[in-house]
């Protein structure tokens, strides 16, 4: 597999920032740079991995598995993330998730139907005293209440739809 | 995030450039002192600087408290292998959100730190094990690093010292316990957060198998000052044996939440009402969870008390990672508990028995018990459960789960019995009155 | 020798050596500490937490699987704290897990049943809904139950550590951890069976065995497997004289242990429905059904004919037959049949090494020393495919003693990924390219070397020479294949070598020679396949005993039913020359032991008066055969007896040495009737084959 140009060199200085004889330490970002480009930790990403790293797939799945924001299956074009956990919870996170849940018509690791959106219940993402806060990708929004979701989504919808007429 | 100004009770000495334009470039920094303590600590012996910050009372800041200087002193002088400085930068546990803080408006002072502990152990090559979902912090810190290194300060031979170091930015991909210092070592050479067996500890055998300074970033980052104002100027900010100030993130029903920077052994009470504005629409105060969510809970008859890591220990609780999680009225406690051992539960790393099995039973009965299906005994069950795990888990992770369930049943009993009976608890109450 | 420890366990003082763990210092004074995930001899994990103890001066409960004794340490494990963690750990495990228990292959061999038993509570508190997981089937042999699973990762471990292969791991996290095979859904791997074994619960179960059985319902009956000549002892379970499944589960024998597919789960071919049962005469060109009596009659009136007419009689033994069997043969043969035309099927050139290292005692590597040398060369051989015992030996060796571990081969091999040099060479140049590791041996302690058929003839007395030249301790293994291979060459079954390597006056043919030659009257097979791919040889009378139908034994005038190694008793000599008791284990109906067929023979031949046991042959070796003066009644209890080359002679006549190249899933004719060996579907190493 091939990957961007930027993707690429990213993963080249990662690779370079190994001490020698570790390869198998850049496994886990590795994954997620790929992921960020691809969409999923397909097979074919397993393999590509395999073959960059000189490790076994057994190591691979293992991690793959492991970690939350690994996936194996693509995420909507805007993958939300609301936090519920106890800070946000307490001034209006999960609220804010049901909320979310109602508005999309998905659930928790729900993607619509058009591809646009997914949603995810994660736990704390460092926002606490920002709360009730989210994820869009890797944008945060902090105090995020109902009606500013809404107006996001809308926003988020226009420009989607007008990056796939492109 | 920041607030126009501090806080007037706040001593800016980490967070002093967070307000500066253009804070995060190394212009500004050298501009504010920058890299100055590691000009000094060039001059410096290793066992000069190992001093200063032991004189400085620093205690790790990641959670355990450990102190710092002392950490440091363990690694072995005469290793033939390599050594590696690694800062903790996963920020997980609920309720702290400063490491994002000093690594978003500073993030020279880390690189600062970093070097300083390198010169100190004799370092080869540094790692910054930055959570996933921090990913634009990564964009910040290479930004920071590629300055850094234009400007001698990283790389080989630095400022003509003979010196060698380099600092690289590694990324997590979603799991709290590679937090904690020995699952991160292994996420950081590729594998799952499965935590390490100790000893050895990472000082003797940590990164690839090498002798390894390991510290979260507050950490880091409070040593410039110690270096460039002297230990004992560090110390003299906060408590006998809790030196300087630290970074407390304040969270949940108070007006003005927030990351301030204060003196250890500040007043918890003065903490919510004066810096962060009071609780919430004039409500009372009920409950306060003092350094993140791992932390036993605290009624609000006890919260009269200096924020440091002993007399929060006296006080039955820790003072953690600095996360104030405060809880008016309204809450309930049941919930509340539910949904902090709903969070362990799903990331337990799932090694060893009573953690695995326990965060899971923990989180079934009180999310049961939250949504009104109780059954007769869940409270003993709870209790019960959470103290077979305390103490005997493989890693801390297990505790943390095991604290809070155990402190809420403690200190708030009758809310559970209610929500087993079908009473309104004392937050029903409330709403009920209001 | 480094200073003892001395420590207080429930008030027991012990002494133990530095490094000592808890948990084996307190079995020294038999104070037995529960675990699941403690395994010796594998890397520590300290996952389960049910050897939780209190030792004094530390606030918190110990896991004393990986606590060090210092001195002075009081560990205390009979108090209300560390029987209340025991039995909250039971109560964890058994959270999730499904108590299926009398359904379950376990059932009655349960390290969680007995757990339960002595430390559990009686009621579990678990309320909530258990997760489900349904059942996976890995590969033929092995099968995983997540539920019944308590994440102890001694399966993972021993395919890492003790197997090298590492096909196991462990994927999600948390509650919703679980064991994996390497390709997703299935395994490939050395389909070993090690995990299942190793595996406390009834979480991994084997194709083979799952429910057969119960383990109290069968007998279990210790001999020494059937295929490679590595030796391995195998505890069989037997259930209505049917073998249902082998392991070693106690350790005993010299593989402690360790057991390959073959030995686990290969022993199914005595019932093969190919199996013979009845002796076949052949009649107007087509083998047909005799009895025995028919049978046998035709074969002495053929050998008296011979005889009078002073005719040639040629006799092919077997890697698998017993000492006694090959001692009696190569008897009846030389002294009765007055022809030294005896010959096997050699897969290794041992006759070459008795004479290169003739009359030097202690320059044959045992088993354990495999485990113990500093230093070991493997040349010409892929030890994981066709010795996984020795393989096992030297990578525990490795793993535990840091020992030095260097490979001359064609290809690559296991060894290569801890080995301290691997060197490449064309097939023919191992010799060769030994000299670029001379420097590197010379600095080691000691040194075994094992060889395969890539050093033969000439070569062996080289490869001698070169260990003599490198100034330090040497110790050597010629690789063979079969159960008794090495057997057959000791007992003699060689045209110019009697028992115990003493040269004949006037040798006879080699098995290629007898093959050929158009004057024989009678050639005498003895379970042996060299026909294979051939034309039916011109001897006039074939005579071929066998446990199936070979390829030789279609071409034979008359065929004896025989009986297989796990069909009788006797003794088997391994790779590295130690002597092992077989024991029988089941009986099959029809058949005889070849000892039966020779006595049987030999006194309607008027060569003796009474059949004889294999017990009184065992004694007359050990009297009479150089190097083989074994302890009768040490083996009999089953302690392996060490051999050596005691004779100072040289081999005049080379016959033709080749390895049979099988593997790990192959074992000649046998191979091809243990079904379990076709179903895995691992294509079998092409290493040291073609
Ligand atoms: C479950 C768990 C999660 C942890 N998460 C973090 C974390 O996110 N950041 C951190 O700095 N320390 C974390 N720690 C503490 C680290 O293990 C370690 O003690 C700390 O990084 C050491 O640095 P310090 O001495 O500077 O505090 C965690 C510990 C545990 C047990
Ligand atoms: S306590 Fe055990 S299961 Fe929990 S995170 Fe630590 S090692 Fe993993
Ligand atoms: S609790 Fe939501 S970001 Fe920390």
């Amino acid at each position: 597999m091939k990957f961007s140009e930027q993707t690429e060199a990213r993963l080249a200085r990662l690779i370079e920032s190994r001490p020698p004889g570790h390869l198998r330490s850049a496994l886990v970002p590795m994954l997620l740079f790929i992921q960020d480009e691809v969409g999923a930790i397909t097979p074919e990403v397993v393999e590509e991995v395999c073959q960059r790293l000189g490790v076994s797939r057994r190591d691979v799945e293992e991690v793959v598995s492991y970690y939350s924001m690994l996936r194996r299956k693509p995420a909507g074009r805007y993958h939300i993330q609301i936090c519920t956990n106890i800070s946000c919870m307490l001034v209006g996170g999960a609220e804010l998730f049901e909320h979310a849940c109602r508005k999309l018509g998905i659930g928790h690791h729900g993607v619509t139907e058009d591809g646009m959106f997914s949603l995810e219940e994660v736990e704390c993402i460092g926002a606490c005293c920002w709360g009730p806060a989210m994820q869009v990708n890797y944008d945060y929004h902090h105090h995020v209440t109902p009606e500013v979701f809404d107006r996001l989504i809308e926003q988020l919808r226009d420009n989607g739809g007008k990056a796939r007429e492109r | 995030m920041l607030h126009p100004e501090p806080h007037p009770a706040e001593v800016v000495l980490l967070t002093r450039r967070f307000r500066l334009p253009d804070s995060a470039s190394i212009g500004t920094y050298l501009a504010t002192e920058g890299y100055q303590a590691f000009r000094k600590a060039l001059a410096m012996t290793p066992e000069e600087i190992i001093e200063e910050v032991k004189k400085s009372n620093l205690r790790g800041r990641g959670g355990a408290g450990f102190p710092t200087g002392l950490k440091w002193s363990f690694v072995p002088r005469n290793s033939p292998k390599p050594k590696y400085v690694v800062a903790n930068a996963d920020e997980g546990e609920p309720g702290t959100c400063k490491d994002r803080l000093l690594m978003q408006y500073d993030p020279h002072s880390l690189l600062e730190g970093m070097l300083i502990a390198a010169r100190a152990v004799d370092a080869r090559a540094g790692y910054i094990y930055i959570r996933g979902e921090y990913r634009y912090l990564i964009e910040i810190l290479d930004r920071a690093i590629e300055e850094a290194r234009r400007h001698g300060l990283l790389g080989r031979n630095i400022l003509g010292s003979g010196m060698d170091f380099d600092i690289y930015t590694h990324s997590g991909a979603g799991s709290y316990e590679c937090g904690e210092e020995t699952a991160l070592l292994e996420s950081l050479e590729g594998k799952r957060g499965v935590p390490r067996l100790r000893p050895p500890f990472p000082a003797t055998s940590g990164a690839f198998g090498c002798p390894t300074v390991l510290n979260n970033v507050e950490t880091f980052c409070s040593v410039p000052p110690i270096i460039l104002r002297g230990g004992l100027a560090f110390a003299g900010l906060g408590t006998p044996k809790n030196g300087g100030t630290r970074l407390f993130a304040i969270s949940g029903h108070v007006n003005r939440p927030g990351v301030y920077e204060l003196p250890m052994g500040f007043n918890l009470l003065r903490m919510i009402h004066e810096v962060a504005g009071g609780v919430r629409g004039g409500r009372k105060l009920k409950a306060v969870i003092p350094g993140g969510s791992s932390c036993p809970v605290l009624r609000a008859e006890e919260c009269d008390l200096p924020m440091d890591f002993d007399s929060l220990a006296r006080a039955g609780s820790m003072l953690g990672s600095g996360g104030v999680i405060v809880m008016d009225e309204t809450t309930c406690m049941v919930k509340a508990a539910a949904r902090i051992l709903r969070f362990y539960a799903r990331e337990s790393c799932g090694f060893c028995t009573p953690c695995r099995e326990g965060t899971q039973w923990l989180a079934q009965v009180l999310t049961r018990l939250e949504r009104g299906h109780g059954q007769r005994g869940d409270v003993e069950v709870v209790r019960d459960v959470a103290r077979n795990m305390l103490g005997r888990t493989f890693c801390p992770l297990g505790d943390a789960a095991a604290m809070p369930a155990l402190s809420f049943i403690e200190k708030f009993r009758d809310e559970f019995e209610a929500h087993l009976e079908g009473r309104p608890c004392a937050a029903e109450e409330v709403a009920l009155h209001a | 020798m480094p200073e003892l420890i001395r420590l207080t366990i429930d008030g027991r003082s012990v002494e133990v050596e530095p490094g000592t763990l808890v948990i084996e210092a307190a079995r020294r004074v038999g104070v037995k500490i529960p675990s699941f995930c403690y395994y010796e001899g594998l890397s520590l994990a300290g996952a389960c937490r049910m050897c939780l103890v209190e030792v004094e001066k530390m606030p918190k409960l110990q896991t004393a699987c990986t606590l060090v004794a210092t001195p002075g340490m009081v560990v205390r494990t009979d108090t209300p704290q560390v029987a209340e963690a025991r039995r909250a750990m039971v109560e964890f495990l058994l959270t999730n897990h499904p108590l299926d228990c009398p359904v379950c292959d376990k059932g009655g061999e349960c390290e969680l049943q007995d757990m339960a038993f002595r430390y559990g509570a009686a009621e579990s508190r678990y309320l909530e809904a258990k997760h489900h997981v349904p059942e996976q089937q890995w590969s033929p042999v092995v099968f995983y139950d997540r539920p019944r699973c308590i994440l102890c990762y001694r399966c993972v471990r021993v395919c890492d550590e003790g197997m090298g292969v590492g096909a196991l791991g462990v994927v999600n996290r948390g509650g919703r951890s679980e064991i994996a095979p390497n390709r997703g859904d299935h395994l490939e791997c050395d389909e070993c069976g090690a995990c299942i074994d190793i595996c406390p619960v009834g979480a991994l179960t084997s194709g083979m065995y799952r429910y057969q059985t119960r383990p109290w319902e069968m007998n279990h009956v210790g001999t020494i497997c059937a295929f490679c000549a590595d030796g391995c002892k195998t505890t069989l379970g037997v259930y209505h004289d049917r073998i249902m499944r082998g392991n070693n589960r106690d350790r005993s024998g010299l593989n402690g242990e360790f057991l390959c597919i073959k030995g686990r789960y290969a022993a199914d071919f005595p019932h093969h429905p190919a199996r013979l049962s009845r002796p076949l005469v052949r009649q107007d060109g087509e083998l047909r059904p005799a009895s025995w009596l028919e049978a046998l009659s035709l074969v002495e009136a053929r050998l008296r004919e011979a005889l009078a007419a002073g005719s040639p009689i040629g006799v092919i033994g077997s890697n698998h037959t017993t000492n006694e069997e090959n001692y009696f043969l190569q008897k009846f043969a030389r002294q009765w049949l007055k022809t030294n035309h005896l010959d096997h099927q050699r897969t290794g050139d041992v006759p070459a090494l008795a004479s290169a290292l003739a009359g030097r005692e202690g320059t044959l590597a045992s088993t354990e020393d495999l485990y113990t040398a500093r230093a070991v060369l493997v040349v010409g051989a892929d030890l994981a495919q066709q010795h996984p015992l020795l393989s096992w030996q030297i990578r525990a060796n490795w793993r535990h003693h840091r020992a030095r571990i260097y490979v001359v081969t064609t290809g690559p091999v296991r060894e290569d990924r801890y080995a301290a040099r691997s060197v490449r060479v064309e097939p023919g140049g191992e010799l060769e390219g030994l000299l670029a590791l001379a420097e590197a041996l010379r600095a080691e302690p000691d040194l075994v070397i094992l060889f395969g058929d890539a050093i033969q003839g000439e070569d062996v007395a080289r490869l001698v020479a070169f260990g003599d030249s490198l100034g330090i301790p040497v110790k050597y293994v010629c690789l063979v294949d079969y159960a008794n291979s090495r057997g057959a060459a000791d007992m003699g079954l060689l045209p110019d070598l009697g028992p115990g390597y003493q040269p004949l006056e006037r040798p006879g043919m080699t098995l290629e020679e007898m093959l050929e030659c158009p004057d024989l009257a009678v050639l005498w097979v003895v379970g042996a396949n060299p026909l294979i791919g051939r034309q039916r040889p011109p001897s006039r009378f074939l005579l071929v005993q066998d446990l199936f139908l070979t390829e030789t034994a279609r071409l034979a005038d008359v065929v004896l039913p025989a009986a297989s190694a796990y069909e009788k008793d006797g003794t088997v000599t391994n790779v590295c020359g130690e002597v092992q008791r077989l024991r029988k284990v089941v009986a099959v109906a029809g058949v005889k032991t070849d000892l039966e067929i020779f006595s049987l023979l030999a006194c309607r031949m008027g060569f003796q008066k009474d059949p004889v046991g294999w017990e009184t042959v065992l004694r007359e070796i050990a009297d009479a055969v150089p190097g083989y003066r074994l302890s009768v009644p040490a083996l009999l209890a089953g302690a392996p007896q060490r051999t050596h080359f005691a004779s100072q002679a040289s081999s005049s006549r080379r016959g033709k040495v080749r390895s049979a190249r099988d593997t790990l899933f192959t074992s000649g004719t046998l191979g091809r009737f243990a079904t379990i060996l076709s179903q895995v579907r691992e294509a079998p190493g092409a290493l040291y084959r073609g």
